[in-house]
């Protein structure tokens, strides 16, 4: 499979304080990369730079075989091709879901509104959303606004798909229909790298796990040997916290 | 109180209360103008410019408008430049209202939280995009009720006019007692054609205010 | 242009006495208001029907009539209809407070929703009187809202102040329009110098104490 992803030795500091220290990560096309660590470990952040939301200090981000520059006027070309979705959502309060679907596709990829539409209703549909198509995110609950919020992200048909933190807003019982969409798209064969604290769910999606801690990544492997054998006490340390024995 | 005389009076308010709205409202949308343009140049940081509109939204922000008014209609023309009370009395409230104006839009861009324009990029919006499509529709809305406020605020500073001899509803009450002393006539009639101006406005005002809530906030 | 005859006599020394007496009414306004502004503020989510609609009533007043026209009702309104005969800075003391303490009650009104009910609930769960929950638990919780937003009241009543000279009280304007009259043949242009000079003085005043609202304002935020 090839490689879609190839993230070489970023550092990131706020100040003296290191986030991220040196990472490297390579993503193949169709894998999904689940990364857990203790808050504040710097796997946010670290999914920030992959977009150039935060900018590295150092190191490179080279998607398609081409560098991604910060300072690039045509940013934004690049954005295209990879969707995040946020844990706070982040849907425009001023417009339907429906017009948030549309609003990239059509301005950013000039695509025409009706066939943008057509295309939004299909995922709509898909994550069972399509009865709320005229109405205001306000309108929604938690879960509802996350899978549309996934969708609108869809809508650009990103070659890769970063999820930040994607449930940790949400309500209990509404995680698992957002999880659900996830899977769904897994299975689909989309990209995904994940920053999750659902241990089950990340055992269930990923492709390889990743452990983030101090700003490196401490270790990673396929999943079932990531929970069932860690091979660094720090994994041991952090899985355990999880568990009631 | 006499209904003679208030049938007497009603012609001259009126015609007061026509000029004292034109000139008001000339002077909100002037304040509204240079509002928008001062919060962006503020918002993008343009440089040098930004700092004199800082300093111009402070020095009348800060200084009554009646001071402004006299400054303007009798300061000004020494220098050689001949303003009408009138065409003084619109910028005059331009120049007060577009320095509170100005704080109500920059604060409300400043209110809409980074994440949204962060949101709004990934998706592969260019800033002047996420801009014009997310930030400034929402700053807009956000931006209603001290908008609203300030209207209401400015209507009432229309008040202070008389004192540049703009024959407005002050002035009107203020001769008509000095001529004929029916002031409870007088004031009567001050306080009903101020009622016609403001309530209208505050009641569609709270209207606006009350959509512009459920836009935002959906209660 | 005018600036001159700022040095002229003491004519300086008559500018800052007018300004001395637009403060005077100003802070003592100011003090009034704040006092009745926060106990009225505070029965404002008093559930009582009337005094609901009294105040109501009162604030709608004051949010749609301009200062001037209460000026001119309690000045002319009281001595010419009424009969009663008070001075200028009576009245303008009694309106700028009438108009104050509606703001000031609107301000601890809003600050006091900010406050979640379940911190009335779990004060009231400790046994502590309605008295007492409003004096030892809620007061405290708006104070550092209150202050920045009590001092920018104060430059706003400052400004306002300037109003006073239309019902004849000599503050910095009138005696600035005074000095223009008395040198009209020696200086024709002096409107221009004198009027800047009182712009300038209420802005050395009020700007100062704005800076501090928001200096307060922003400190006590985080």
């Amino acid at each position: 499979m090839d490689e879609i992803l190839n993230i070489r030795g970023i550092s990131k500091k706020y100040e003296d304080l290191v986030v991220l220290d040196h990472l490297d990560l390579q993503v193949r096309s169709g894998e999904v990369v689940v990364i857990v660590g203790p808050s504040g470990c710097g796997k946010s952040t670290f999914l920030r730079c992959i977009n150039a939301l935060e900018k590295v200090d150092d190191g490179e981000v080279i998607l398609d075989g081409k560098v991604i520059d910060p300072q690039d006027k045509h940013l934004s070309k690049v954005r295209e091709k990879i969707g995040m979705v946020f844990q706070s959502y982040e849907l425009f309060p001023h417009k339907t879901v429906l017009q948030n679907l549309v609003l990239a596709p059509v301005r950013v990829k000039k695509m025409n509104r009706k066939e943008a539409e057509e295309e939004a209703l299909r995922l709509l549909e898909r994550v069972g959303l399509l009865s709320k198509k005229n109405n205001y995110p306000r309108q929604l609950s938690g879960g509802q606004k996350q899978r549309a919020a996934i969708v609108r992200a869809l809508m650009m048909n990103p070659e890769i798909l970063l999820l930040d933190e994607i449930t940790a807003a949400l309500d209990p019982e509404m995680v698992r229909e957002v999880l659900e969409v996830v899977l769904d798209l897994a299975k689909e064969g989309r990209t995904m790298i994940i920053v999750t604290h659902e241990l089950p769910f990340a055992k269930a999606v990923a492709d390889r796990v990743v452990f983030i801690d101090g700003g490196r990544i401490i270790e990673e492997g396929e999943p079932k040997d990531f929970f069932e054998h860690p091979k660094t006490e720090r994994l041991r340390k952090f899985l355990h916290s999880f568990t009631y024995e | 109180m006499d209904f003679d005389v208030l049938s007497f009076y009603f012609p001259k308010y009126a015609e007061a209360f026509l000029l004292t709205v034109r000139i008001g409202w000339l002077g909100i949308f002037l304040s509204i103008v240079i509002g928008i343009v001062s919060a962006f140049v503020i918002y993008f940081r343009v440089p040098v410019l930004s700092r004199l509109i800082g300093a111009y939204v402070e020095i009348f922000r800060n200084t009554p408008l009646l001071v402004q008014l006299f400054f303007l209609y009798f300061g000004i023309p020494k220098l050689g430049l001949n303003i009408s009370a009138e065409t003084c009395g619109i910028v005059g409230l331009g120049l007060l209202g577009g320095s509170y104006m100005s704080e109500a839009f920059r604060s409300s861009l400043g209110a809409i939280p980074n994440s949204q324009k962060e949101s709004a990029e990934a998706l592969g919006l260019t800033s002047v995009q996420t801009f014009f499509q997310v930030i400034l529709p929402e700053a807009w809305v956000l931006s209603v009720p001290a908008v609203v406020a300030n209207v209401i605020f400015l209507l009432k500073e229309t008040s202070v006019f008389s004192a540049i001899s703009l024959m407005d509803l002050m002035f009107t009450a203020k001769d008509l007692i000095g001529l004929y002393y029916d002031t409870t006539e007088a004031l009567f009639m001050l306080v009903v054609f101020y009622i016609i101006m403001l309530v209208p406005v505050s009641a569609a005002g709270s209207i606006l205010e009350k959509r512009a809530r459920y836009k935002m906030f959906g209660e | 242009m005018g600036f001159e005859l700022l040095l002229k006599g003491n004519n300086l020394g008559r500018l800052f006495g007018g300004l001395a007496v637009a403060l005077k009414i100003s802070l003592l306004s100011v003090c009034i208001s704040l006092v009745l502004g926060t106990v009225l503020g505070s029965l404002m989510n008093d559930r009582h029907p009337l005094i609901k609609g009294v105040l109501r009533g009162y604030l709608e007043i004051v949010r749609i009539m301009p200062q001037l026209v209460l000026l001119f009702l309690a000045y002319f309104g009281t001595t010419r209809v009424l009969g009663i005969n008070i001075s200028a800075e009576t009245a303008s003391v009694f309106v700028f407070s009438f108009w104050g303490t509606a703001e000031m009650s609107d301000l601890v009104r809003g600050a006091l929703s900010g406050i979640p009910s379940v911190q009335y609930e779990s004060s009231m769960a400790l046994g502590l009187s309605d008295l007492q929950t409003l004096v030892f638990v809620i007061l405290p919780q708006i104070i550092r809202r209150m202050i920045p937003l009590s001092i920018n009241l104060i430059t706003r009543m400052i400004k306002t102040t300037s109003l006073v000279m239309m019902i004849g009280i000599v503050e910095v304007l009138k005696v600035g329009q005074q000095i223009i009259e008395a040198n009209r043949k020696i200086d024709p242009n002096a409107a221009f110098g004198i009027y800047f000079t009182v712009f300038v003085l209420y802005f050395i005043v009020c700007w100062p104490i704005s800076r501090l609202s928001k200096y307060l304002e922003k400190k006590w935020e985080a």
